[in-house]
Formats: C-alpha cells, structure tokens, sequence
C-alpha cells in the first residue's frame, strides 16, 4: 500500500491533466501544405475537392521549392499533406511493416535498388499515368506500372581536380583507380551502411561481372580507404573537408553543388566526375495498396512528371527530371556531364543477389 | 484520496510504458519472431561474427563507463564540495556534448586527431576502438559529473571530517566514509552511461571504422538496409534481454544501501584550492573542450576546404534565419520545434518518473523493482525496434497516433524518465530518516513533513534529471528520424543532418552553426532548469 498525502495527488493531477491537454491535440498533425494565408489570399478560388486529401510519404531528403505542392492544389481542389520518414532505407522497411493500412496514399522516393523489395511486398498498386509518354524508357523499369519514374541521380567518383595535373591526370575509369599512380588515394562507403556505398559497388559488378571480387581485392591493395556513410567520406576523408583523399564515391550533381553552396563564391567547381564510374539511381513514386484516395492520387502522380514539379527537382534535391522535355538549371547545363552509358543492373538481380554481394564484400575489402 | 493517489502513481507511468515502450516493442518482437526469428534467433547464436559484435558492444560499452568515471568523478567532487566562481556555469556546460549530434562530434573528433597529430602512426586515433571510448567519454562525463554531484552535494560532509580529524588520510577518509555513501548514484549514473554506450550507434559507425558494430548498428543494418526483420529481431532479443540482465544487475547494487541525505548543507564549503580546480579544469577542458572549439571554430570560419585556416565569418549563422535550400523550414525554426518538443517531452518524463519513483521508495516492493527495471529498459532499447514498433503497434482506431506530432516528444520521454528516475531515486530513498523523525517531534504533521523535506529535497533531484530529459530531448536523433512528420515539424538535430548531407562548405558551415546554437540553448535551459530546482531547495530548507 502507497503511503500518500493529498499534496502529491494534487500535484499529479495538476501535471496529469496538462499532459493529456498535449496529449490529445492532434489536430496540428494535419497541416496542409498551403496554410500560409498570404497564399490563400492570392488565389481565393480553391474548391475543395471531394477526392482529397491525399498524403504523400517521402524521404527526407524530398524537397520543393514553397508553392510548388500549392499548385496542385489550385488546379485540382485536393489538399496534399506531406509526411517524411527518414531515409530510403527507412521509408521502405517503414512502408513494409505498414501494408495494408499504409502512412499515407502516395509513397515518392524508392530507388532502384530497393524496387524490388518493395514490389514483393505489394506495396503498390498499378496505375499507367498518361504522362509517362514524356519519360524516357529506359527509366520505366516496371512493366506492371506499380511504380512511375520520377527523377534519377548518378552515383559517381569525384575527384578534386587541384591534386591533379600533368603529373598525375585524374582518373578516368574504374579500371585507373587500381593502378599504383593513384595508390592511397581513394575513399568509398562501406556498401553494408551506405546507398552510395552500394550503389558504387553495384556498378563495378556490372562493369566486371563475375571478375568483381578480383578488382575490389585490387583496390583492397591500393589502398582504399571505407568509411560508414558518405558524410564522413566526403567531409572526413576527402579534401573538401579538409581530409587526405582525393578521389571520392559521391554523386554527379557534387559539383554544381560545390559551386551553389561555395563560401567564399566561385566560379566553377573544384570537383570533377568520372563518368565511365556512374551508377544510375532512379526514384519512384506509387500508389501505396490500401489507398482510400486513390483517384486524388492518380492525380498526384500525373502532377509529379508536370514540368512545373520536374524542372523544380534539380535545385531541390541535386538530382535529374525523369521527364526528357523538363529544361535543367543552366548551373546543372554548365557543371554536370551525366554519363552517356550509366552503370544499371535489373532491380530483380540486385535484391536477389545484394546481401551475397555485399557479404563477399565485406570479407573481401574489411577481413 | 490515498488511494486514489496510489492509484494513479501506479497506473500512469504503467499506462505510459505499456502503450508507448512494451506494446510497441513486443509487436514488432512478435511480428519478427513469427517471420522466422527463431530459427534466425538460433541461426544467429552458432555465428562467430555475431559472438565479435556482442563481445565487442559489452567490453566497449565496461571500459567507456570506467573511463567516463575516471574522467568525471574528480570533477563530481569538486562540484560538490568546493566553492569556486563559475560553478554553475561549469554545470550547465557540461551538459553541452550530450546533445550534440554524433555526425557532427564524429567530424570534430576525425578533425582533431588530424590536427594532433593521431591520424595515422602508431599511437593514431582514427578508426580504432580508442576513438570510440574517447567519443563516449565525451557524451557521457555529464551523466557522472551531474548525478554523482548532485547527490554528494546532499551528503553531510561533517563524516569524512570527523574521519579526518581522528587521522584518517583524505585518501582512507574518501575509500571508508565518503564511497559507501556515494555508492548508489554512481551504481546509477554508471547504469545510465553503460546503456547509453551499449546501444551506441553513430559513434561506432563514424569513428570506430567501418570493421566495427555494435548490437544496435547491426539492428539496423538488418532492419533498414538488408530489409531482414528477421534477424533484426533476433539481435534485438538478444540486446533487450541483455539491457534486462544489466538493469537488473545495476538496480540490485543500488538498492544495498540508503544514505542520509540533506535539504542543502549548512556549512558552506571550502574555496577550492588553485591546484585542484586546475587539474580539473584541465582535464575537462580537453576532453570536452577540445571537439567543442574545433565545432565553435568550424561554425566562424570559411573557406576551409582544400585545407587551411580560412577566414572569420558570422555568416554562416545569419544563414540560419533564413529557409535554407535543403531544408523545408528555416534551421531556426528547427530550434524552435527542438524546444517545444524538449519541453513537452520533459513535462512527460518528469510527471512519470517523479510518480514512477515514489513508487518505487514508498510503493510495494515488486511493483517498485518492476517500476525500475521496465522504465529503464527503453535507455536500452534501440532506435529501430521502437520506431518500427510504434508504426505497427500504434495505428489502431479510434486514434491513428503514428503521424502524431507529438509522439516525438513521447518517444523522447522515454529515454528521459530513466534520468529522471536515477536522480530523484536515490534522493528519496536517502532523505534523512532523523531529519523527518526530528520535524514530527517538533510537532509538524506528516503532510507538512512531506511538503517542507522531502519535495524541497527531490526538487533538486528533479531538476537535475529534468535538465537531463530536456537535453536527451534536444540532442534525439535516432527514434525521430523513424517516426513520420510533416517537414515542417524539423528538430535541429535532423536539420543539422540533411545539412550535411550535399557538398558545399556554406551548409557544412550552416550546420556547425546551428550545432553551436543548440550547445548554448542546451546550456541555457539547463541553467534556468537546475535554478529553479535550486530555488525551491533553498525554499524548504529547515
């Protein structure tokens, strides 16, 4: 039996009933995206559609310029709430555990190597946008149409082009970076912690094949160097943060990045790509099975491979419209040499084979 | 009205814990489990590999603790019992390194070993077990220094003077008369650093190299980027059962003893001598100093990359104000949500763990133990099970909490109410018998006793532990990024990662900026928290 005194209890339930006047306000969980009255103001004539809303699920790195999302909402009258959780990793395995009363009706930001996983779980259901005419091919890797192309990214070596000269040329091939010249010079991430760790090893496996184990014993003995993640390559190891490296796995948009967030400015980048290293990641977004706005969504799908959302993209998250006739940043035009035969394995190959890969790996490089 | 008190003592931290740790947690077991995680769980146990991470994550986890001991027990001391200007100050900034997050101390931590010279070389630094141990001792020191001297600060000093005085060395006073007392709050900060080291994540990915792992990391490499719950599952059996065993070890050892313990001491303290505070302060300085002004450095300079020195610069803080390009909400705005979370989140875990603990000193004794081990166990507990957990267990009608906002705040309370519980604990159950007995001599009734001693005495454990939630809070990273938000809802740790997530050195600096603010907001709520728990001390003094 508690020995308590009125005192305590008062105190508890004055703390107690502040708690759950928190606690059970959800209300603000459902923000819509245009709650700036400014906004509102200016386009006073939003009919709300009985379709809506529709949330869309991203990772977090999905980003738009403010009023972007806004303009969906003007043309069709649906609300769209977004929500982010986490990375790609974490979206997907989040998006696994739910199916069936899934977070939201529109998932964006599955990548190729993680397609297949998703897919086998039925996360999606299958919708053809009309707008998919303008999208390239080789960028629709689902026959079913689960899952529709948004943006791709090219995961590449970058090098800072002052450590090189007549000396010693930057590198231009995977098969440079095992030569002895460029010996110590290199750090990757660990593929077991990192999508572009993996993503790099997935190219070199499509480059050599079955002959892969015998080139990362290579790079093994010319001193490469892993890290877990890209921070800590790029920032710990590489020179751009100061580091001793100066070839990095990194992606094909680090360099205009490089010159966008320069401090002091400057006027072309110090990094340089090599394009024959690329591994092409391409992102999606689907219709998440379970859906209770799946016309709203179909909308938002179409509204994703809009020029208005595709040349948004670039400058929001580094990354290349899907749709062929979006124009790029002229930054993008200036600094960006995208690889014209871009390393790309079949998503069903990957998640079949990655945990495999990556263990020989793992043994290879770190034992 | 006592019964209804005891009931709802009882009953809410109860409700807390089961709807937001146990049930999570045992869904996502159980799903895992049903996905073969037994014959994964078996498969697991007959792995060399898997033996080198689990003997890697205890002995890591031990030596960080004795290390961190090591570090902040002389500096606990001189906080208790010495007089010195500052004192406060030095309180509030230890504070500081347990908020930061781990990507940014990784880079400060790799930048310094560059610049000492520990890169490479025999004695080198970078990727090893050491830097691991070093990092943890710098997250940590706080836990020590803040719990054990809050707690000697209560001791009387008159015992080890009188032992003193009667020939004993400082030495034999401090081993016979002053550790025996002092004993449960370090058994209880120690069980805090070891938990926090055992479920070690970021650290061990960033600066033990990438031949290391831990339990936790191995979690979520199966979870999030193998996609196998099934053998996440069984790791995370095996981490949760081995959090119980330690909680249930470390409990015992503090429930052998109760101490005497004072409202605030009557005498005032010795000025520290000059040499004392020097060697404190020095050592300190470095562990904790050192990685803080190479961010504090970071955060004024630019120009840096390609190596050198670069130049003074305030710019990267007037940056902040503004919508960064990566961010959906201004990095200040991500400061603010920090707050209001941190604030929510302490509420929380000081109205459960303040009830929690009086359970546990005046409540019947197994529902006390359970109290203190279940509330611990979510310290133990890693990132990925309870995120994944509270997205499949939470999401029953009538209520969908999964996109609540405010379930931030309540996965944050978790890891505070054992901070708060491992402060006010030892404080209540050691709150001088005498001193109560000598208050209803003197003709005060029982409620009186309660109001004037024990609350003015638990305010100060409360505070503390308070200081500690809202830090904790401050500082999360892990369970937020698993938990679905609308963008706006930012907290600074993550805006300070997608920071640091695109080339350029203007984020790198935006991020060591609002790195910085969040050290001095840590430090500032602290201080404000603590004096307030100090006031009311003084308040109830006899």
């Amino acid at each position: 039996m508690l020995r308590f005194r009125s005192d305590c209890l008062i105190l508890a339930v004055v703390l107690l009933s502040g708690a759950t006047a928190c606690g059970s306000d959800d209300s603000s969980t459902t923000v819509p995206l245009i709650s700036d009255a400014g906004r509102m103001a200016e386009e006073p004539a939003i009919v709300v559609s009985p379709l809506g809303p529709v949330t869309l699920i991203t990772h977090d790195s999905f980003l738009v310029s403010e009023g972007t999302l806004a303009s969906f909402t003007a043309q069709t009258g649906i609300e769209v709430i977004h929500q982010t959780g986490g990375d790609t990793g974490q979206l997907v395995s989040s998006a696994i555990l739910t199916a069936g009363n899934p977070l939201g009706d529109v998932m964006f930001g599955v990548d190729n190597t993680f397609l297949q996983r998703s897919l086998d779980a039925g996360l999606f259901e299958s919708y053809k946008s009309p707008a998919l005419s303008g999208v390239p091919s080789e960028l629709q890797l689902d026959p079913e149409y689960r899952v529709t192309p948004i943006d791709f990214g090219d995961v590449c070596v970058n090098y800072w082009i002052d450590r090189f000269g007549d000396d010693l040329v930057a590198p231009s091939s995977l098969d440079d970076l095992i030569d002895p010249a460029y010996a110590d010079l290199m750090v990757v991430q660990n593929p077991e912690t990192s999508s572009p760790g993996l993503a790099f090893l997935l190219a070199t496996i499509h480059e050599y094949g079955d002959l892969w184990e015998d080139y990362w014993g290579a790079l093994r003995n010319n001193g490469v160097l892993v890290t877990a993640g890209w921070e800590d390559a790029y920032y710990g190891e590489f020179v751009a943060g100061g580091g001793d490296r100066s070839i990095v796995v990194s992606y094909a948009s680090s360099p205009p990045a490089e010159v966008i967030y320069a401090d002091p400015p400057v006027d072309t980048p110090p990094t340089g790509v090599v394009t024959g290293t690329c591994f092409r990641q391409i992102e999606f977004a689907g219709i998440l099975a379970g859906t209770k706005h799946r016309a709203a969504a179909e909308l938002l799908i179409d509204f994703l491979l809009t020029p208005t959302f595709q040349e948004d993209i670039p400058l929001n998250m580094f990354v290349f419209p899907a749709l062929a006739a979006a124009e790029l940043p002229q930054i993008f035009e200036d600094f960006v040499e995208l690889a014209e035969d871009p390393h790309l394995l079949n998503p069903a190959e990957i998640e079949a084979h990655r945990n495999d890969w990556t263990e020989r790996w793992t043994e290879i490089v770190l034992r | 009205m006592r019964r209804i008190g005891a009931t709802v003592a009882v009953a809410f931290p109860a409700a807390f814990l089961g709807v937001f740790f146990l049930y999570p947690i045992g869904a996502i077991l159980f799903r895992g489990l049903g996905a073969e995680g037994l014959t994964r769980l078996i498969e697991l146990l007959k792995k060399p590999s898997f033996w080198d991470v689990a003997w890697f994550t205890l002995w890591q986890a031990a030596a960080s603790t004795v290390l961190t001991l090591a570090v902040a027990l002389p500096g606990a001391h001189l906080l208790a019992r010495r007089q010195f200007r500052g004192r406060s100050l030095l309180r509030a900034a230890a504070t500081v390194p347990f908020v930061l997050p781990t990507v940014a101390v990784g880079g400060a931590f790799l930048a310094l070993f560059e610049r000492l010279g520990l890169a490479d070389g025999p004695l080198h630094l970078t990727r090893t077990a050491g830097a691991v141990l070093i990092a943890h001792v710098f997250f940590n020191v706080a836990v020590v220094l803040r719990t054990v001297g809050s707690f000697w600060e209560g001791l009387d000093p008159r015992a080890s003077e009188q032992a003193r005085v009667l020939g004993a060395s400082p030495v034999q006073a401090f081993r016979w008369v002053t550790w025996p007392q002092l004993w449960p709050a370090v058994a209880a900060a120690s069980s805090i650093v070891f938990l926090f080291c055992f479920t070690s994540f970021g650290v061990v990915l960033i600066l033990g190299g990438p031949t290391r792992a831990t339990l936790e990391t191995e979690v979520w490499r199966h979870a999030v980027f193998r996609g196998d719950l099934a053998s996440a599952t069984a790791l995370a059996m095996v981490q949760l059962a081995a959090v119980v065993a330690i909680v249930m070890v470390t409990n015992r050892l503090q429930y052998r003893r109760a101490v005497v313990q004072q409202p605030v001491r009557r005498i005032a303290p010795p000025r520290a001598s000059l040499r004392l505070l020097a060697a404190n302060l020095g050592l300190l300085a470095t562990v904790l100093g050192l990685p803080i002004v190479v961010l504090v450095e970071r955060s004024l300079t630019r120009g840096r990359s390609g190596g050198g020195w670069g130049d003074w610069t305030f710019d990267h803080y007037g940056a902040l104000a503004s919508r960064s390009v990566l961010l959906p909400a201004s990095a200040l705005r991500a400061l603010g949500n920090s707050l209001l979370f941190a604030l929510v989140a302490t509420g929380l875990a000081v109205l459960v763990g303040g009830l929690a603990s009086l359970v546990v000193v005046h409540g019947r004794r197994a529902l006390g133990r359970a109290f203190d081990l279940g509330l611990m166990l979510p310290l133990g507990a890693s990132a990925v099970t309870l995120g994944f957990g509270m997205l499949i267990a939470l999401d029953e009608p009538p209520v969908d909490f999964r996109s609540s906002k405010w379930l931030v705040p309540v996965a944050h309370a978790l890891i505070g109410v054992p901070f708060v519980m491992r402060t006010v604990v030892p404080t209540l159950r050691s709150i001088d018998v005498q001193l109560r007995e000598a208050a209803a001599t003197l003709g005060a009734t029982s409620v009186r006793t309660r109001r004037e001693i024990d609350l003015p005495i638990a305010a100060r454990a409360l505070a503390v532990g308070a200081g500690f939630s809202f830090a904790v809070s401050l500082g999360e990273f892990g369970a937020t990024s698993f938990l679905p938000r609308h963008p706006d809802q930012l907290t600074a740790p993550l805006a300070l990662f997608r920071l640091l997530a695109q080339p350029g050195d203007a984020l790198r600096g935006q991020a060591m900026a609002l790195a910085v603010l969040l050290m001095l907001l840590t430090a500032a709520s602290v201080l404000a928290i603590e004096g307030w728990g100090r006031r009311g001390a003084v308040r109830g003094d006899l």
